[in-house]
């Protein structure tokens, strides 16, 4: 039993392995039931009207493409079926090439016009800086998009001058940036806040949800998987709901059985 | 048939009202009192406009306004367009329309101002499919820069009264520099990490979190690591300290450079030592767990600010045997610390260590500034809650955030 | 020497500090206008920074390198990887760099085939890991732990879709757990940091904490 105890983790990693391999493989599907914090969001871009601004911050980097990528293309889809702009841009240099290709993508399956109904304005480092930078005039903080065309008199920035104008603003986030939007963004420049973060930031997250400084929030796949089902398009984040679920189940398990046998270890002692 | 002949007359006279009502029920009834005047609090660009609310207000009819460089017009330039059914005062209950718009944005700054501040005058025009009505009253304002953000008032006291107290128990402390200090064994464990790595012949190694220095977390942890650099100089060990980001590296060079400078042991720096491990999250998580495996680090110290890569380079460490001391105010990754390494320091512990370990007096004056400012909060708190309770809301204005 | 190395930026952190503290409650141009050229003397020193780190990465690898300590094989990776990744920036899919970036080049193709791969590899470590250490630590001890460890197991299940198949109310009782007792703790702890924040910022300001330019006081 002592030597169950302290099993080589090796092991318990072999676990895990197949919990998430079976069930992507014999695909089976849970229901999702969105939240009222994802709801939050969607409600805010659907009461948008057409040509509204939305800006997007793609701020994460490939290590949390599985949970934040879905959420982007979830967010993209509604606004393009809306006929809202699109503003991609990101404080993170290692997301300028999933902003971009998920922008375009889903842009393109819309038939929506570069510089006419979106535009990627890039990344640019100093991440608070760069927030009150926008608050103050947008087209000083990013004088030229991805691509190095010119932003001023950009059709889709058209009546943007600085963070204020903008209908909505959301943070996809694997950092600590969510806290510069609001601190930084929303408190100075006054506009409304939506955020998607990684699960293990999500309980950060939580108080400034009830302060209502930020209008809804996206915490992990799960986030992804409740907003896709919102607009009806269940991709990735609801097939991989499936996968979560059983590793969950497992460490649930692990705890339980770890703990059974701790009890058990110490009568005998 | 009386009945019938009653409803017949009835009829008959009601009928001309009705027609009107119908004519009510159309036309636009525009607002009656159109004001513009200066924003308060504000950097000096924008106007606020205000009027109260009007009868004929409906999804389908909007509220335009037109601004002007002169009294006399012409009033071509569109400021603002709205639904008339939205943009309602806060707390006037749909009452009144508040706007605030930036009026410089429309007008070239070169043409027609001669030069100082200018006014600005707007017209009212409600507009729906069939008509347009324009409010009589032109409406002016001049706006201008304010000094000073009245609605922070409640927040520049607090940070005053704060500040107060934290340089008087400062200046209190040189006089009586006695002041207990909880013990807080994380810190007490530094120095048995820092002899056992000794005693191995093993490197410490020093992890910052992942923020700039713009992170008062960060801050926190290059003082702390100031400190252990003397330690380590005295002990003669090899202290590794890896960095995500350029100009905390530059500043952690420079701190281990004067640490070992003022332990005498100057010789003994290495540029080397205190690198740029990567530059995003799993990268630099890759390097740093590469290090403590390859190396076999004695004492691992996790200060500052942490992500999802917390239980990774803990795990990892705890895997190697290595002693780990942990301080962070990430409250997400305090768990997984806890779990992983042999001491924690949560919260606010991280920024008093450099205080408990220096045990400076007027250090410690800050942190019994702390406890009395904490005191006065949760006593805000319960106050405020029970005062909430019972239907008295007062207490909530004075913390109320701009 | 000591009054460059300390009385300057001890002069410079009091004089922008109180600046920068006050600069948050004047609205006026002006005001607005010092943030504008701190901000920006910020992101111009944040860029030339990268330089630094740079040197410090290959000068790191390189002398490890130079001196076949062991483990040096590892380090050439670090300019293979790099000087790979910067060639073909530069070649931008034969446009080079004074024309704007080209779509589907080979950088592109290294960021979607090696990057974005090799970073998810490394994040979902964190999944072992974390079960690992679930199993190893995680024991009820005391009625504290046990309580922790009956909240973590409602969360755990409450989160996913498949809590709500095993038993309804799981999902809204993990919600309820998330928004109350978890809220009071975080408000807590964030009370007490926010307080520590502003000790450390004013120590930093009035110059009694010095210790961040290096020795003890």
């Amino acid at each position: 039993m002592e030597r169950l105890l302290k099993i080589d983790r090796r092991i318990i990693f072999v676990f895990v392995a197949a919990a998430v391999t079976i069930p992507l493989l014999i695909k089976f599907d849970l229901p999702v039931i969105a939240t009222k914090e994802v709801r939050g969001i969607y409600d805010k871009i659907d009461s948008l009207s057409e040509g509204s601004h939305v800006l997007i911050a793609f701020d994460y980097d490939p290590a949390s493409k599985e949970e934040l990528q879905p959420m982007a293309i979830a967010l993209l889809h509604h606004c393009f079926k809306n006929n809202i702009k699109v503003i991609g841009m990101t404080l993170n240099p290692g997301g300028t090439g999933l902003a971009d290709s998920a922008i375009t993508e889903v842009g393109n399956e819309y038939g929506r016009k570069y510089k006419e109904d979106y535009v990627f304005l890039g990344y640019k480092t100093g991440v608070e800086l760069v927030m009150i930078n926008m608050g103050e005039n947008i087209y000083s903080a990013f004088p030229k998009d991805f691509k190095g065309n010119a932003t001023t008199d950009m059709p889709a920035l058209k009546d943007v001058q600085s963070l204020q104008d903008f209908d909505f603003v959301v943070d996809l986030a694997s950092g600590s940036s969510i806290e510069a939007w609001i601190a930084f963004g929303k408190e100075k420049y006054n506009f409304d806040l939506g955020a998607g973060c990684t699960a293990v930031i999500g309980p950060d997250m939580y108080p400034f949800l009830q302060s209502k400084q930020i209008e809804g929030l996206m915490s992990g796949l799960k986030g992804a998987a409740e907003y896709e089902t919102l607009i009806n398009r269940k991709s990735s984040a609801v097939a991989g709901m499936s996968p979560q679920s059983v590793v969950h189940v497992l460490v649930v398990f692990f705890v339980i059985f770890g703990n059974t046998l701790y009890f058990m270890t110490r009568r005998k002692k | 048939m009386y009945k019938i002949f009653l409803t017949f007359i009835l009829s008959i006279l009601l009928l001309p009202y009705s027609s009107t009502f119908a004519v009510e029920v159309d036309m636009l009834i525009p607002p009656s009192d159109f004001q513009a005047f200066d924003t308060p609090n504000d950097d000096g660009k924008s106007v606020t406009l205000r009027w109260p609310s009007s009868p004929s207000e409906s999804t389908e009819a909007e509220y335009v306004v037109y601004a002007s460089l002169r009294k006399n017009g012409p009033f071509t330039t569109e400021v603002l367009r709205i639904n008339s059914k939205t943009m309602y005062e806060e707390g006037s209950d749909s009452n009144f329309h508040y706007v605030e718009i930036k009026p410089g944005k429309f007008f070239n700054k070169d043409s027609d101002v001669t030069g100082g501040r200018s006014s600005y005058f707007f017209r009212l025009v409600m507009m729906s499919n069939s008509e347009n009505v324009t409010v009589n009253e032109i409406a002016s304002a001049t706006p201008k820069g304010n000094w000073f953000n009245w609605k922070k008032l409640n927040n520049f006291i607090i940070l005053i009264a704060f500040s107060t107290l934290v340089l008087w128990f400062i200046e209190h402390a040189k006089k009586n520099p006695n002041l207990y200090l909880r013990k807080i064994s994380g810190l007490d464990a530094i120095d048995d990490a820092l002899g056992r790595a000794t005693e191995m012949g093993k490197p410490v190694l020093y992890v910052h979190g992942l923020n700039g220095m713009g992170s008062i977390s960060t801050i926190a942890a290059v003082n702390i690591l100031g400190r252990i650099a003397i330690r380590v100089a005295e002990y003669d060990t090899t202290l590794k300290v890896s960095n995500i980001d350029p100009i905390v590296l530059s500043v952690s060079q420079e701190v281990v450079k004067e640490s070992y400078l003022e332990a005498g042991r100057p010789d003994a720096y290495v540029e080397d030592n205190v690198f740029m491990a990567a530059s995003e999250q799993f990268p630099y998580v890759a390097a740093v767990s590469g290090i403590m495996i390859r190396e076999k680090t004695a004492a691992n110290f996790f200060m500052g600010y942490f992500y999802a890569e917390s239980l990774i380079l803990a795990e990892t460490g705890a895997s190697t045997g290595a002693i780990q001391i942990a301080a962070t105010d990430s409250y997400t990754q305090l768990p997984f610390f806890i779990t992983t390494c042999d001491y924690t320091l949560i919260g606010e512990e991280l920024y008093a260590a450099s205080a408990y370990l220096s045990r400076e007096p007027l250090l410690l004056g800050s942190l019994r500034a702390q406890d009395i400012a904490k005191g006065i909060i949760i006593t805000a708190l319960v106050v405020g809650a029970a005062l909430a309770t019972i239907g008295i809301g007062f207490i909530s204005f004075i913390f109320k955030a701009s | 020497m000591n009054f460059f190395k300390r009385t300057i930026p001890l002069i410079i952190a009091f004089i922008m500090g109180i600046m920068m503290a006050f600069q948050y409650y004047v609205p006026h141009e002006a005001s607005q206008s010092l943030l504008k050229v701190v901000t920006r003397w910020g992101i111009t020193i944040a860029g030339f920074a990268v330089f630094i780190g740079a040197y410090s990465l290959f000068h790191l690898h390189w002398n490890k390198i130079k001196r076949k300590v062991p483990g040096w094989g590892y380090s050439t990776f670090v300019f293979f990887g790099a000087g790979i990744t910067i060639i073909f920036g530069l070649y931008n899919g034969g446009e080079f760099f004074l024309h704007d970036k080209q779509e589907g080049t080979m950088f592109d193709w290294m960021y979607f085939n090696v990057q974005v791969p090799a970073g998810a590899t490394m994040f979902s470590i964190l999944a072992f890991f974390m079960a690992s250490a679930a199993y190893r630590t995680f024991r009820a001890r005391t009625s504290e732990a046990t309580i922790l460890l009956i909240a973590a197991v409602i969360v755990m299940l409450g989160r996913v879709p498949v809590g709500a198949l095993i038993w309804e109310f799981l999902p809204p009782i993990a919600d309820w757990i998330m928004s109350v007792p978890n809220m009071a703790a975080k408000r807590g702890i964030l009370i007490g940091v926010s307080i520590g924040a502003i000790a450390t910022s004013l120590r930093i300001i009035f110059g009694i904490e010095r210790a961040y330019l290096g020795g003890g006081d």
